[in-house]
């Protein structure tokens, strides 16, 4: 098999194994436009990494944790719809990061690249940061799975029970920026969310506890990895988009299973 | 006093520009169940809110037992339905809980039938029950329900606050709770606080309904909350005539 034909799978087999657990809170917590906000601010990071001369996925990752957190304070400050809210910054962040880059002459960038992902481009040093990314998420999402579960089901009854909501919460956007961050590669900003949203839905529908939905959703994502790589390996087709399409289909046939009861 | 598990005093909130609570003192003690009532927008929940602690009032103290286990029962509990979770599971979000013990919980409120069942598959009066075994796996000195009998029918209604009343007996916590239906809850309560953002009147319930402010708070709702002293041996009709005890004869149409 050819090396980057290896390093793409490989890339995104780490990715859907982590966004497998991380998209079913996504689901769970309906937090799917804020999951989008953020990704769409992922291009502004990525203007002032190049900017300021920084690792991209360094900067974009700040640049996501600095956008939930204003998001969260803007919620509680202001009293426009979260929809609202959320609607402004991604947009307003995703064209601040065109208008940035279109400044910047001398720096040759692969603008499609960004907003759809060029998994098939991945060298080594990519490979290890979205593995490296995926592990530590990965092992940060098994050790605050049950205080996650609990803020989830009810924040104010774990608040009492002596959770600190507040930080589990801010660790839950700070796991989802570090994903956005290392996903951006492989599908591009415009198509993270689903990725996270897409596995997780297909699972649900056969899922009886969270863990069977959080493991169904990491075997679909790998599955539609494979499917989406073969499909552009055979046919030409860009990489991350196929990668959706195929979870797409899988979720289509997710619903000619028969539920269990 | 010092079996005193949580003391408020001189309590002032003010929610987005509004003042919700003037002044207000409440204290619970271990082994007495306390019930806050008054009207809506009184300030009841948020007096509840902080004594968990979930809110930091602008002014006033509040004491709290050093190492206080609270048990909370929230009004109502959405989870969304997505999200797979078996009452068991729910239940097991406690740390240390196995099996046996959620079981054990769980027959303490009447509830075992559903500890396999889907959390969002369970009737409103099961699921208050399911709330009230997880506040009691914590093994709690204080409980804190706000409106317990919510979604519940009447007859479910009386048996929930019977059941309280029973559990205090047998844990010996202090019970604080939000309560509506006064008729009902008034035979099982220590102490009424009666509550327009500030303590109108508090103390025991035949004393309440008595208070002036109390009536004057509730109106013409007053009486009909107020506690019968005496045994009913009769029936009322829709006018309030008593109706006579019905003799059975050949002109009967009923078995």
């Amino acid at each position: 098999m050819a090396d980057f034909l290896l390093n793409a799978l490989l890339a995104g087999l780490a990715l859907a194994l982590v966004a497998g657990p991380l998209g079913s809170f996504v689901v769970w917590r309906r937090m799917a436009y804020f999951g989008d906000t953020l990704s769409h601010a992922a291009l502004l990071g990525v203007a002032l990494g190049l900017m300021l001369e920084v690792n991209l996925t360094l900067a974009v990752t700040v640049c996501c944790v600095l956008l939930a957190v204003l998001l969260v304070t803007l919620q509680q400050r202001q009293p426009l719809a979260s929809d609202t809210l959320l609607g402004i910054l991604a947009h307003s962040t995703l064209s601040l990061g065109l208008v940035s880059l279109s400044f910047m002459d001398e720096v040759r960038i692969d603008l499609m690249g960004f907003l759809f992902g060029d998994l098939l481009a991945i060298s080594p040093a990519d490979l290890a940061w979205i593995v490296g990314g995926s592990a530590l998420v990965l092992l940060m999402l098994i050790a605050l799975w049950r205080p996650l579960l609990a803020i989830t089901v009810h924040e104010e009854l774990a608040k009492v029970e002596g959770l600190p909501v507040a930080a589990i919460r801010l660790a839950l956007m700070l796991l989802i920026a570090v994903v956005i961050a290392v996903a951006m590669k492989i599908v591009g900003v415009l198509l993270i969310t689903s990725l996270l949203i897409i596995p997780a839905a297909a699972a649900q529908r056969h899922a009886r506890t969270p863990e069977q939905m959080a493991c169904g959703a990491s075997l679909l994502g790998l599955l539609a990895v494979c499917m989406g790589l073969a499909l552009s390996w055979f046919q030409d087709t860009p990489a991350g988009p196929s990668i959706v399409v195929s979870a797409a289909a899988l979720f289509l046939l997710s619903f000619a299973w028969r539920k269990r009861n | 006093m010092s079996d005193a598990l949580v003391r408020l005093q001189d309590v002032y909130v003010r929610l987005s520009n509004q003042s919700v609570l003037e002044g207000a003192d409440l204290q619970v003690a271990q082994g007495e169940i306390v019930t806050l009532i008054g009207p809506n927008g009184a300030g009841k929940t948020t007096l509840v809110r902080t004594v968990l602690g979930l809110l930091k009032p602008d002014s006033g103290s509040v004491w709290r037992k050093p190492k206080l286990r609270i048990g909370y029962m929230p009004q109502k509990l959405h989870v969304d339905s997505t999200l797979p979770l078996s009452v068991l599971r729910f239940l097991r979000l406690v740390p240390g809980v196995d099996r046996a013990s959620a079981a054990e919980a769980l027959a303490k409120v009447g509830a075992e039938q559903v500890i396999d069942s889907p959390l969002q598959g369970i009737s409103g009066g099961e699921m208050q029950r399911v709330l009230l075994a997880r506040a009691l796996l914590r093994g709690p000195e204080l409980l804190v329900l706000d409106e317990p009998v919510q979604g519940v029918d009447v007859a479910g209604q009386a048996e929930l606050y019977r059941l309280i009343g029973r559990l205090r007996d047998r844990f010996g916590c202090g019970v604080l709770m939000v309560s509506h239906d006064l008729h009902l809850v008034m035979s099982a309560t220590d102490k009424v606080v009666c509550l327009n953002r500030h303590v109108c009147c508090s103390g025991h319930p035949e004393q309440v309904s008595h208070d002036p402010a109390f009536i004057e708070l509730f109106g013409q709702d007053a009486r009909s909350m107020a506690i019968y002293h005496h045994n009913h041996d009769h029936a009322h009709d829709l006018h309030g005539a008593v109706l006579k005890p019905h003799v059975h004869d050949e002109n009967c149409k009923h078995g």
